[in-house]
């Protein structure tokens, strides 16, 4: 499985148009995911990352695979985006023996450390920290690795955000921390919880350099984050970028997303990160339009496969919840 | 072999894992350039330098998460969480992170990262700063928990827990830090965690007890008339020693943990409901707790002294228990106790 995803991160690394169908593919087990939830054929919950695949894409582009990654329980796009298979992600969903760390997990534990996928955080906020902690390994051992923070903008209101930055500040760690602003907090719009319009300001306050970044173009997000990692990896500190997006979806499977005003989610379709990446690369003449509908037809039967096969695998055997306990 | 004082021997324990091994890192607040509130990491920032000895904010969240994320990618960070009760605003990293790493990588990611804590009454610190707290974490899997009870385990067991690949959290009583003893340093004077030492022997009675308890049992019991102890100092709460204390009670036919923590939800009640359940046919009377009540720590000295259990208590609960056969009142349950 690591070399299938270290082939599959090579891909999105190297390849614009690889970036393209990846994100495709996000869409495509996200939309499956999420029915298959409807069906009641997964138990549990699930938090699916639709409108927000550029980010995903765009981050793992950037990123060498020695790099280490810290992200949250919406993270399947990341996890795919990485190079984590759409079996890896779906079995783990599902619960099944295939999943990328054998189904014990579910939804929102995902992992995968031979592309720097650490086990992804389920509690807001806890992975900034980490993150700082994986990049002062780095800086200790002298490598030029970097470690990622990926957080949603609830996150920039818990304490574990501060003082991770803070930290990472001071000691001038190699850190990249990346906000996910997707507009919601759970349920709450962020201007309910946060003062101010743009995180990246908080940078300010840590003293290290803080950008806007428009989180609906992948080659945007590739080239912040390139840079951001470039920094760090020349010893010049962490950075806190923040990439405006969009949930499609609510929160969690069962969040409808009454909330949310009239007209703004249309409003963010006119923006979708596939729609205006596909259009980019038709008109630098690396994608033809035809292509476009087959790329999506057989992303969509790569996720009914998948699923397929997740149903198909057994589960995991009781002794599996005694294994990993103590090392 | 050396004499020295526990805070000396825990500096000393770190520092011999960082001469042996380059990953070893320390960080806390005030550790390096303070040498620690406690003096524990003494002569560590003058050794190895301040990429490996380092001071934090105040920021147990923060520093605790670093420690998460240095030691899953390689490293094996000693933190120092200067009062127990600090650990409250990190018990996330260390409890929902650290401890399930393992687990949520199917393998692939240890946390080889040590937490030690101040812990204890004794020092007129008030209630916010005495408390022991080990049932905060002694339920949670994936996590191992020492308890040093003297400068020589204290030696010993910080060896272990930084040489071991799981989280390992080290509670050290603060009113032992002072106390001087002879240490066994290098590597024979690793004391392997889970296991039990027994610092006294005898016939009537096994007095289970870890960290500050450990010489309240032995003073009552060398102090007893008519009966003897054997004294097991548990040393590791998570696992810990099942075998030690079954062989001993099997062979005394009674039981009474010494426990600085309060009453309910106490270490000392999974010891006693083992015992119960896979030695109730050698019991020869009940197993009793003698424990804190069920009250803050308190401040003023002669207050302090009287919530803790002390050898004086120990001696006379255990002298009924014998003398009677049946479980003695706490003595905060006995009329006129509280007047």
């Amino acid at each position: 499985m690591s070399s299938e995803a270290l082939e599959r991160r090579e891909a999105v690394r190297t390849d614009r148009r690889a970036r393209y169908e990846r994100m495709v593919e996000i869409r495509a087990v996200e939309d499956k995911i999420r029915g298959l939830f409807a069906e009641g054929l997964v138990h549990g919950t699930t938090h699916t990352c639709q409108g927000q695949e550029a980010v995903a894409v765009g981050v793992a582009s950037a990123l060498r695979p020695t790099d280490v990654v810290c992200c949250t329980y919406r993270g399947h796009g990341h996890a795919l985006a990485l190079g984590l298979t759409p079996l890896q992600v779906c079995g783990e969903i599902m619960g099944r023996v295939v999943g990328s760390i054998g189904g014990v997990g579910g939804s929102m534990h995902l992992c995968d450390m031979s592309v720097g996928l650490m086990p992804t955080f389920a509690i807001v906020g806890a992975g900034v920290p980490v993150a700082a902690g994986a990049a002062l390994t780095a800086q200790v051992r002298g490598t030029d690795d970097v470690a990622v923070s990926l957080f949603g903008d609830g996150a920039a209101n818990i304490g574990a955000f501060h003082e991770g930055i803070n930290l990472a500040a001071i000691w001038k760690l190699p850190a990249v921390f990346i906000c996910e602003n997707n507009q919601y907090g759970e349920y709450s719009p962020i201007a309910a919880t946060t003062p101010i319009e743009n995180i990246a300001e908080r940078a300010g306050a840590y003293g290290i350099p803080g950008e806007v970044v428009d989180g609906q173009d992948v080659d945007a997000v590739c080239a912040a984050v390139e840079a951001a990692a470039a920094r760090a990896r020349a010893g010049e500190g962490p950075s806190l970028l923040e990439m405006k997006t969009y949930r499609y979806a609510g929160h969690s499977r069962s969040d409808t997303a009454p909330y949310r005003p009239e007209g703004e989610l249309e409003e963010w379709y006119e923006r979708d990160p596939i729609d205006t990446f596909g259009a980019r690369l038709v008109a630098e003449e690396l994608l033809a339009v035809e292509e476009i509908v087959e790329i999506e037809a057989s992303a969509k039967a790569l996720a009914a496969e998948v699923a397929e096969q997740c149903m198909a695998a057994p589960a995991p055997g009781v002794g599996s919840m005694f294994e990993n306990v103590l090392v | 072999m050396a004499r020295m004082r526990m805070n000396q021997a825990i500096a000393a324990a770190i520092a011999d894992e960082m001469r042996e091994n380059p990953d070893v890192v320390v960080f806390g607040e005030d550790v390096a350039v303070a040498e620690g509130p406690f003096k524990t990491s003494a002569g560590l920032l003058a050794e190895f330098g301040p990429l490996r000895v380092r001071d934090t904010p105040i920021a147990e969240m923060g520093f605790m998460g670093a420690a998460v994320g240095a030691a899953a990618t390689g490293l094996r960070p000693v933190t120092e969480i200067m009062f127990v009760e600090f650990l409250g605003v990190a018990l996330d990293q260390l409890v929902t992170e650290a401890a399930k790493f393992s687990y949520l990588s199917g393998g692939a990611v240890n946390v080889p990262m040590v937490m030690r804590a101040s812990v204890g009454a004794g020092l007129g610190f008030g209630c916010q700063h005495s408390q022991v707290m080990e049932s905060w974490i002694v339920g949670a899997p994936g996590l191992k928990i020492a308890v040093v009870s003297g400068p020589h385990n204290a030696y010993g067991l910080t060896r272990a827990a930084i040489r071991d690949d799981n989280p390992v959290a080290v509670l050290e009583p603060r009113v032992l830090y002072a106390g001087r003893g002879d240490v066994t340093t290098g590597p024979e004077g690793i004391i392997p965690l889970g296991r039990a030492a027994q610092p006294a022997g005898g016939d009537d009675v096994t007095l289970v007890c870890c960290g500050s308890t450990v010489r309240t049992a032995l003073e009552a019991a060398s102090g007893a008339e008519g009966w003897s102890a054997d004294v097991i100092d548990l040393q590791t709460l998570q696992p810990w020693d099942a075998e030690a204390v079954l062989d001993s009670v099997r062979r005394t036919g009674r039981l009474a943990t010494v426990e600085e923590c309060p009453y309910s939800g106490g270490w000392g009640a999974d010891i006693v409901s083992t015992v119960a359940t896979e030695a109730f046919g050698d019991l020869s009377a009940p197993p009793i707790r003698l424990t804190a009540p069920d009250v803050h720590v308190p401040f003023g000295k002669e207050l302090e002294q009287r919530y803790l259990p002390n050898a004086g208590y120990v001696a006379a609960q255990v002298g009924e228990l014998l003398a009677t056969g049946e479980s003695p009142p706490h003595w905060w349950e006995r009329d006129g106790a509280l007047a």
